[in-house]
């Protein structure tokens, strides 16, 4: 990666922060970071505060901030993997917790919609303390994809 | 927060525990005895939408608010005082959530000694029509 690609990506991470966590609120409230992104692909991130905790003689964040980090993060990958503008929202949400959480460390999400049609977008995700080989949670979740001409019900 | 369940069994009132939960404080979910059953209740604020244009709420608020009312459930039902470990959860979303309260109730579908399986419903004006369903698993003994 060149020196002069650099600022170029950090400009591109600020503008999807905006689109993705600014224009969001309860994304904002949670204070959601651009980790990375590519076509088809999102990471965010959840920074850790104590007003998150879940457990609080573990310390340990609550299922659903991870829930709505998830749920963000394969919406993000669902336009990340559109070819122009268009609604959409969750249909399911499946998160299996394969270990718990550590207190005072950030959670980060990495989505992928391996698969899109139509009128439906397949995710899968997974999220770790950074290190992706050893999963916190692992998701998968479907979207509808709504035509410019619908609006409203799926 | 053992303190706290210990009080929420002897006395039904959730006060202590959502207290004792910070996260619960910051979505403004708390739970309270109606029927002989626990009403899950998610005051509406601002911060918890996720789409600003239609004023629908975030999807993860709606799962916080059904697997927070699934564990406050176990809480009240169950014999040891130990936090339920969700093991998984599968969010449903029927329609979009407005800015307004929503509410949730869970049901057992089976409650074993090692493993629940919870059924929870939440919905805004009318139970009739839920705005998301969830099906969740959870650990009840330590792994």
């Amino acid at each position: 990666m060149s020196d002069s690609f650099l600022p170029q990506k950090d400009e591109i991470k600020r503008r999807l922060e905006g689109r993705y966590v600014g224009a969001v609120p309860h994304n904002r409230a949670l204070d959601l970071r651009v980790v990375d992104y590519r076509p088809e692909h999102l990471s965010l991130c959840l920074p850790y505060r104590d007003d998150l905790v879940g457990n609080p003689e573990t310390g340990v964040l609550h299922g659903g901030c991870i829930t709505s980090l998830i749920d963000a993060t394969c919406g993000g990958a669902v336009i990340m993997s559109l070819t122009a503008p268009r609604r959409i929202a969750t249909l399911d949400l499946r998160i299996d917790y394969v270990r718990p959480a550590l207190p005072g460390q950030e959670v980060i999400c990495d989505a992928h919609c391996y698969k899109i049609t139509r009128h439906v977008a397949f995710v899968r995700a997974i999220a770790h303390h950074g290190d992706d080989v050893s999963p916190i949670a692992s998701a998968s979740g479907t979207f509808v994809v709504f035509r410019e001409t619908e609006k409203g019900e799926s | 927060m053992r303190d706290a369940v210990v009080e929420l069994r002897a006395t039904g009132d959730f006060t202590a525990l959502q207290e004792a939960i910070p996260y619960t404080r910051f979505m403004g979910i708390t739970a309270k005895i109606v029927d002989g059953d626990v009403l899950g209740t998610m005051r509406y604020s601002e911060h918890l939408v996720g789409n600003a244009l239609a004023q629908k709420l975030h999807g993860g608020t709606l799962g916080a608010l059904l697997e927070s009312t699934a564990i406050f459930k176990l809480l009240w039902h169950g014999e040891t005082n130990a936090v339920p470990k969700t093991i998984n959860i599968t969010v449903e979303y029927l329609r979009g959530a407005d800015s307004e309260d929503t509410l949730a109730r869970a049901e057992f579908t089976r409650h074993g000694r090692r493993v629940a399986n919870v059924r929870v419903f939440a919905w805004q004006r009318d139970p009739e029509r839920p705005v998301a369903v969830a099906t969740a698993h959870f650990l009840l003994v330590p792994d």
